[in-house]
């Protein structure tokens, strides 16, 4: 039943309305998948006896004909989604036992459309990082591993577990969500498709909040087409959430034309640094071809802000971290540690509770938005926010998608960046902009390094134009034919 | 009027600034749809957004929204079409979220007035600086558990209006009429219920003194949440009269916040100015800036009512009541309505006098409001009617209003059962005269002697035979006629 595992969702899901195999089958398969990785720590809580009842009502709903659009479909869910019922610990623990009572709409939407939840896939901790080093239940692994180098790699961040375990074939495909790049950057680090729509197409209505200006959902899946399929049913517009936005859903698989042919694609200058890899440079440029001969039309543009995106974003995502992490308190839900007074628990259940990673990010918000620094810092970034978006407004009146490199390197060796959190900001280089300016991107696995390891390239188009997004995506990856698998080299 | 406190080296003026709290009548709380009676079990109104639990997000009621704007029109005030919703952050066991959200640079509303109804007939117009919106915390008890507090957030998320006025009041007397004002603008406009002892309608005041003819503001100390009309004045006093000291014995006033104890009837520090919060106020996040336009203003001040101001410049112009008068009838939505009613086909002024001084009265000592009246408004427009067409005296008439506060029944009927109507009969009431002349024989001969004083002796006399009934008017005229030698 192996290679139950090996197919895409749309395969699968295609398998199962034709009756190839039951949903109870495709679901135990992952099941045993999830087994056999267990070392790469990808899920923190796996739920095998809710996903194969799931899947029986699957089974059931197939054989009377009301099959929803993910039916049967076994997904891995990132902890940072509320799950009614099933623990939910943002990989941190001040979370310690919480269990919601409420339903994240995006999984909610997941259920409704049929799909099995295979369990709750680790994470940095509150999605602040970009290795998944900062979990409290420990890194995940990057399935990947050098040619010839045996070390543990990690699977970037911060949807680290959900990379590892679409990429190890542990789910069809998984949520993940994307603040800074933690989408996108996991996706390039494991090979596989990542995809952050636009700042408002997914609700954020029960997701775990870690900057709310910049969160979003999105999914993480093995090719563009299961990310198309998987978008449509996650996103919509939801009350419950203010920003949400009032749109229709396009019917996202349907934009797949396979056809390029007289787009218009930005190349910025901006982004060819000099920490840029070899490897990365050198794909980025076979990316520009392959698009080139598909028919686009290669356009130079300049996103003259680029250079203030990472340090706007390290003001902007902290401020508003430092205020939606003070309801860890330890007053109503999750990890209490007693204390003399109301401020001793605070302090002793705040000290225990979270991490180095996300009490430097509450120290640098709180600094950023105290009284005589606020205009300084956060008003400042604010108004830098606004010229990133006018770089990428302007540049779309030329284009209709830009192509960048995903990560600035492959993934990396566990530990390598513990000491220095600003080379570790710095994996996020090249989609942090796109994420300030609210737009879709998606990484599509186009390569491997000389050393091996998947790398991905990044796209991006305006706001709500998920359409043509998926549509230079899709060329991108048929053009690149990535087809590595982590497990090749393993023999 | 003016309240000037004599100190041993200066005379001093008092400057008060208000910070009013008021809960918004509405269906369910600010940001969730939780709803808001008062007095429910604990924690039983309480959603995941006011529990402040993970990945909740708040969603605007937009009856809050009508109710500020409805507000703002009826504070004469600026509406603003965008406003942003900001988080006021610290840590309070019942603060779920860690914030509230208030709103900071850009308020709903901005700048308006107020005019206080002097109780000396006098008006004066105080600034209101803005209006935002904003959630309630929940609430602590600290005295069910020796070591533990235990915490209700049925009040978690509630809306509120803060209504800042500026800093225009000089007297005690004026913060009380302020706040007697807005309230009585709020109740007309039906955006908050006014009950003060209830919580519904909070009160913060900024006070601080100055030697009368300076213009600078000193140092000003925030007395907080304080919970009656009353005790908002005496804290004033109580604080203005505690600066003075400080000043006279050469010392100075530090900014801090302060505490009102009514029992004991001063103000005490609850938070020095070095333990002040550092709020890191933002903009929201999780919610896009309040937008409207003109045309939902307008639809709302379409369906605003006549409010006290104008409504006690009708009175004063279509029934000729005096300043005084007009400002006490308007006061309650509902005492005007009951006034107009009375008044109707009637003179206007007995109305008043009626509503005003017997009613009120009445109502005073018995400790009613004017919607539980046992005398109606139909009855008492009765009890005009039966004075003005001579059924009954001035006189009568008050006994028989007696009869009406207690026992809630028509005057009529009242006057009726109790042949109480005034005797209108020449007959009986030239017996009544000649059965007193011939009892006072001596009493006439002084009176043709020369001795005219002594007409009122015979009208009480024989009103006195009367029972009170004898038409005062004809009594008058047949009595001299008689009287006449």
């Amino acid at each position: 039943m192996t290679e139950l595992t090996q197919l895409s969702l749309s395969a699968a899901r295609d398998g199962l309305a034709k009756g190839d195999f039951s949903a109870v089958e495709l679901t135990q398969a992952h099941i045993g998948a999830m087994d056999t990785h267990r070392d790469l720590n990808a899920y923190i809580t796996e739920v095998p006896e809710l996903a194969l009842e799931r899947a029986k009502e699957a089974d059931y709903n197939i054989g009377q004909g009301r099959a929803g659009a993910l039916e049967g479909l076994p997904l891995g869910i990132k902890d940072l989604f509320c799950t009614e019922g099933i623990l939910t610990t943002a990989a941190s623990y001040i979370l310690d036992g919480f269990t919601p009572p409420y339903e994240s709409t995006v999984t909610a939407n997941l259920k409704a459309a049929g799909a099995v939840n295979l369990g709750k896939t680790n994470l940095d901790e509150f999605a602040m990082g970009s290795s998944n080093e900062s979990s409290y239940y420990g890194a995940a692994l990057n399935p990947w591993k050098k040619t010839g180098d045996n070390s543990n790699l990690v699977p970037g961040g911060s949807s680290g577990g959900s990379a590892a375990a679409v990429s190890a074939r542990m789910c069809l495909a998984a949520t993940g969500t994307d603040t800074g790049g933690s989408i996108r950057q996991p996706a390039s680090f494991c090979g596989i498709v990542g995809m952050k729509p636009t700042y408002g197409r997914c609700s954020r209505w029960g997701i775990v909040a870690f900057s709310s200006s910049l969160d979003q959902a999105g999914p993480m899946t093995r090719t563009v087409r299961d990310s198309a399929i998987l978008l449509s049913v996650m996103s919509g517009h939801d009350p419950k959430d203010s920003t949400s936005a009032d749109l229709p859903v396009p019917d996202f698989e349907a934009s797949l034309t396979g056809d390029i042919k007289g787009l218009r694609i930005g190349i910025p200058d901006e982004y060819r640094l000099d920490e840029l890899d070899a490897d990365v440079k050198a794909l980025w440029e076979k990316g520009i071809t392959w698009l080139k001969d598909a028919g686009a039309e290669i356009i130079d543009i300049a996103l003259p802000h680029t250079k203030y995106a990472l340090p706007t974003y390290y003001i902007v995502a902290p401020a508003e971290a430092s205020s939606n992490l003070a309801r860890y308190d330890g007053v109503r839900f999750g990890l209490r540690v007693e204390g003399d007074s109301l401020d001793d628990m605070y302090v002793k259940t705040r000290a225990a509770g979270f991490g180095e990673e996300v009490k430097r990010r509450i120290f640098i918000g709180t600094y950023a938005l105290s009284a005589g620094y606020y205009d300084a810092y956060y008003l400042k970034a604010q108004k830098v926010r606004q010229l990133i978006y006018q770089d990428f407004v302007s540049a779309f009146k030329g284009v209709d998608a830009i192509l960048t490199p995903t990560a600035p390197k492959p993934a990396f060796p566990l530990g390598e960046n513990s000491d220095d959190p600003v080379a570790m900001y710095l994996n996020d280089v090249f989609t942090v902009p796109a994420s300030l300016a609210g737009l879709p991107g998606i990484s599509v696995p186009a390569g491997l390094s000389s050393g091996g390891l998947p790398l991905g390239l990044q796209i991006l188009t305006k706001r709500w134009d998920e359409e043509t997004l998926f549509r230079v995506a899709g060329v991108l990856e048929e053009t690149a034919g990535f087809s590595g698998h982590p497990f090749d080299g393993e023999g | 009027m003016t309240f000037l406190i004599k100190g041993e080296t200066e005379t001093w003026e008092v400057v008060i600034g208000l910070e009013v709290h008021a809960q918004v009548i509405s269906n369910a709380k600010l940001f969730s749809g939780a709803p808001t009676d008062f007095g429910a079990e604990p924690n039983s109104q309480v959603s995941f957004v006011d529990a402040g639990m993970p990945g909740m997000l708040p969603v605007i009621n937009e009856v809050a929204v009508e109710q500020a704007v409805r507000t703002g029109l009826g504070l004469k005030a600026q509406i603003n079409k965008r406003s942003v919703f900001a988080r006021k952050n610290y840590f309070y066991a019942d603060l779920p979220q860690g914030y509230q959200i208030s709103q900071f640079e850009l308020p709903i509303v901005g700048e308006g007035t107020i005019i206080l109804d002097m109780s000396d007939g006098t008006s004066r117009e105080v600034g209101i600086e803005r209006l935002h919106l904003e959630q309630d915390a929940g609430k602590s008890i600290h005295d069910l558990h020796p070591s533990k507090s235990f915490i209700d957030l049925n009040r978690s998320g509630v809306t509120l209006m803060e209504i800042v006025s500026n800093p225009d009041m000089r007297s005690p007397d004026e913060a009380g009429a302020y706040l007697r004002k807005l309230r009585s603008i709020v109740r007309y406009l039906g955006t908050c219920d006014g009950n003060m002892d209830e919580g519904s309608m909070r009160c913060d005041a900024n006070v601080s003194v100055r030697p009368v003819g300076s213009t600078e503001l000193r140092t000003r100390c925030e007395v907080k949440n304080v919970n009656s009309v009353r005790f908002v004045m005496q804290a004033i006093e109580h604080e203005a009269r505690r600066h003075v000291d400080i000043y006279e014995s050469g010392g100075d006033i530090q900014q801090e916040t302060r505490l009102y104890d009514p029992n004991k009837g001063e103000t005490r520090q609850m938070r020095s100015k070095e333990f002040a919060h550092d709020y890191r106020y933002f903009p929201d996040p999780d919610l896009l800036p309040l937008v409207f336009d003109d045309d939902y203003v307008e639809s709302i001040k379409a369906t605003l009512p006549e409010l006290p101001d104008e409504k006690k410049e009708r009175f004063m112009s279509d029934y000729d009541l005096t300043a005084y008068d007009a400002g006490v009838l308007v006061v309650e939505k509902e005492t005007s309505a009951y006034y107009e009613d009375v008044a109707k086909g009637r003179d206007p002024k007995a109305a008043a006098n009626w509503v005003i001084t017997n009613l009120f009265g009445a109502l005073n000592k018995k400790g009613i409001s004017i919607t539980d009246s046992p005398v109606s408004a139909a009855n008492l427009g009765k009890l005009i009617d039966l004075i003005s067409d001579d059924t009954i005296s001035g006189r009568i008439a008050k006994d028989v209003f007696e009869v009406m506060v207690e026992e809630g029944e028509d005057p009529e009927f009242i006057v009726d059962e109790r042949g109480l109507k005034q005797i209108r009969d020449t007959g009986s009431i030239e017996a009544a005269i000649e059965q007193v002349m011939a009892d006072n024989s001596d009493k006439v001969e002084e009176y043709r002697g020369g001795k005219d004083k002594l007409l009122g002796w015979f009208v009480g006399q024989v009103m006195k035979q009367t029972g009170g009934k004898a038409n005062p008017g004809m009594l008058n005229e047949l009595l001299r006629k008689k009287l006449s030698p």
